[in-house]
């Protein structure tokens, strides 16, 4: 009897094991700090290049030369050294570990702390700073306090307008900011099956905003079946019954869309509470919900019809983008008068693509709304992908209708 | 580990965004984050964290895994950081860095002095004594080297 977080890590909760890493991973913001303190180190050898990953995304291209500089430093770095190296415009972090590498039971440790979205496939996937990365570059292992675990059982399916990211905001809201501290999520009970591996990690995704260090599905079916797109064969894990610390019980069927505002990503309440407000800005992309199933969706809700206020979509990924375009996707959204931008971060954590002027409000589908996070002044409303589409085309936050998704 | 200072007071849920913002990030210069730490709470508290402890609510240091948020606190000459809870990602950086963390429900006085000590595991706010949540062995030997990278280093 054991929970994921115990079987994978191999101890009972509370005590500290050391592991062995089987992907380790940062990006252009932390990759920098990580190869200052790797070199501080005094280290010459990455001990499992092939594990290791370096993914351009964060500010990909390059704002300005200072960025540019670090990138080119971070570049030449990567490339020595024989890592898995992703440049500009392939897409976040996350997306691109989600499309085919990462496997059911691997440790999987990034800098970042949205590495909890791989806890999607049944693998522990967490966050950490530049400096436990550097060490795992050096030695190929990390320790953990082995986490107790909070079960999310879900029941029912989702219905109307209601989506994944739905369940995100009503768990966050439930557990609040810090609920989950130092303990794992895993979803679990009937209704996990009808959700899609999209769903999944956008589920996964937002295991940190409750403070968790994993957000975790067992393999099943679906993450069988999605991974044979990729040409991996994968098998199913198994739920013990009883296993976690506390249980959070919620009824799919009664989610409905909800929103984050305030600058706290747990004051979540439904949409209809916020209905009529002006917005500035929307920005559909992140690592929550910038997958094609998202892209998708968007479309489902735009097409034929006209945004009113500017709206920015970011594909997750070049993939993202590209079967996007085959579907005619990028043909509505364009149509629809939204900005389609370079695979990546986009302007989720403020830094290029869409920040925020002093006063400006911008309905977003990312994962954080923290006080001048997309801009000095500006403030973040949080929504799944419907709603944000139904409030671009009225200039407003507006509830969407089932109708309009479906 | 024993440390002393002036309490700084700040809030709960303080995110890393608002330890230092995103726009300070593109850059090596500890120096600038340092100048530029807690800005978006209040930009004159940057210069006043010298030989400081700061006490913070439930949940410090949550959000992105910026290190340079542990970074530029001990930079701006932070002595240690008291919580009730720090968010995990926090917390480790923290003490990879050689910030030390003392993890117990204090109730902060501004200016008020603090003294901790880490082995013990104890913080007082004017004489008022609380009992942190202990490290372990190997945290604090980390933190005694001074941090993750001179552990290291020691070590081979
Ligand atoms: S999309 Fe946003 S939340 Fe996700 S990794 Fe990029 S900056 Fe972080």
């Amino acid at each position: 009897m054991a929970t994921l977080s115990e079987r994978i890590l191999g101890g009972p909760a509370g005590t500290y094991v050391d592991v062995r890493v089987d992907r380790a991973f940062a990006h252009d913001g932390t990759g920098v700090l990580t190869k200052e303190a790797f070199c501080e180190m005094h280290c010459e050898k990455i001990r499992d290049p092939q594990g290791t990953y370096i993914f351009f995304d964060h500010i990909a291209p390059a704002n300005n030369s200072t960025t540019a500089t670090l990138q080119a430093e971070l570049r030449s770095f990567a490339r020595a050294r024989g890592l898995n190296f992703t440049d500009i415009g392939e897409g976040i972090c996350h997306q691109l570990l989600a499309e085919g590498i990462v496997l059911p039971g691997e440790v999987v440790v990034g800098a970042d702390s949205h590495t909890c979205t791989l806890g999607a496939f049944g693998a522990f996937a967490t966050g950490v700073g530049a400096t436990d990365m550097a060490a795992i570059w050096a030695s190929g292992g990390t320790w953990f306090r082995v986490p107790e675990t909070i079960a999310i059982r879900l029941t029912g399916s989702l219905e109307g307008a209601a989506e994944p990211k739905d369940l995100a905001l009503a768990y966050v809201r439930e557990l609040g900011m810090d609920g989950a501290n130092y303990r794992a999520l895993e979803f679990v009970g009937d209704g996990v099956a009808g959700i899609p591996m999209a769903g999944r990690l956008t589920c996964s995704n937002m295991a940190v905003e409750a403070g968790a260090k994993a957000g975790m599905f067992y393999a099943d079916r679906e993450t069988v079946g999605y991974l044979a797109g990729f040409g991996i064969s994968a098998t199913t894990q198994e739920p013990d019954d009883g296993t976690s610390a506390r249980e959070l019980e919620i009824d799919l069927s009664d989610l409905t869309p909800l929103i984050a505002s305030g600058h706290r990503v747990d004051r979540v309440q439904e949409v209809r509470a916020l209905a009529g407000t002006p917005i500035d800005q929307v920005f559909v992309g992140t690592c929550t919900n910038g997958r094609l199933a998202d892209l998708e969706r968007l479309a489902r809700v735009l097409r034929g019809k006209k945004v009113k206020v500017r709206t920015i979509v970011v594909p997750a990924s070049r993939l993202t983008l590209a079967e996007a375009g085959r579907m005619g996707i990028v043909e509505t959204l364009l149509a629809a008068g939204c900005v389609i931008g370079i695979p990546g971060c986009g302007p989720c954590l403020g830094a290029h693509m869409g920040v925020l002027g002093e006063g400006e409000v911008c309905l977003s589908t990312a994962n954080r709304n923290f006080t001048n996070r997309m801009g000095v002044g500006g403030e973040i409303l949080l929504s799944s992908v419907a709603t944000a589409g139904a409030s671009a085309l009225r200039g407003e936050i507006t509830v969407p209708e089932a109708a309009d998704v479906r | 580990m024993y440390g002393e200072g002036r309490a700084v007071c700040v809030g709960r849920d303080m995110d890393t965004d608002r330890i230092i913002a995103g726009r300070y990030l593109r850059t090596k210069d500890r120096a600038l984050w340092a100048a530029h730490v807690f800005e978006d709470l209040d930009p004159t508290l940057a210069n006043r964290l010298e030989g400081t402890v700061v006490i913070a609510g439930s949940n410090m240091g949550c959000g992105s895994s910026r290190e340079q948020a542990a970074i530029a606190l001990k930079e701006a000459g932070v002595v240690g950081v008291i919580a009730p809870t720090f968010a995990r990602i926090f917390f480790r950086n923290a003490i990879n860095i050689g910030l030390p963390l003392v993890e117990c429900p204090v109730s902060c006085k501004e200016g008020a002095w603090v003294r901790f000590n880490l082995e013990e595991g104890w913080a007082e706010v004017d004489g008022e004594r609380c009992i942190a949540r202990p490290l372990s062995p190997k945290m604090l030997e980390i933190l005694r080297a001074g941090g993750l990278v001179p552990y290291w280093r020691n070590r081979r």
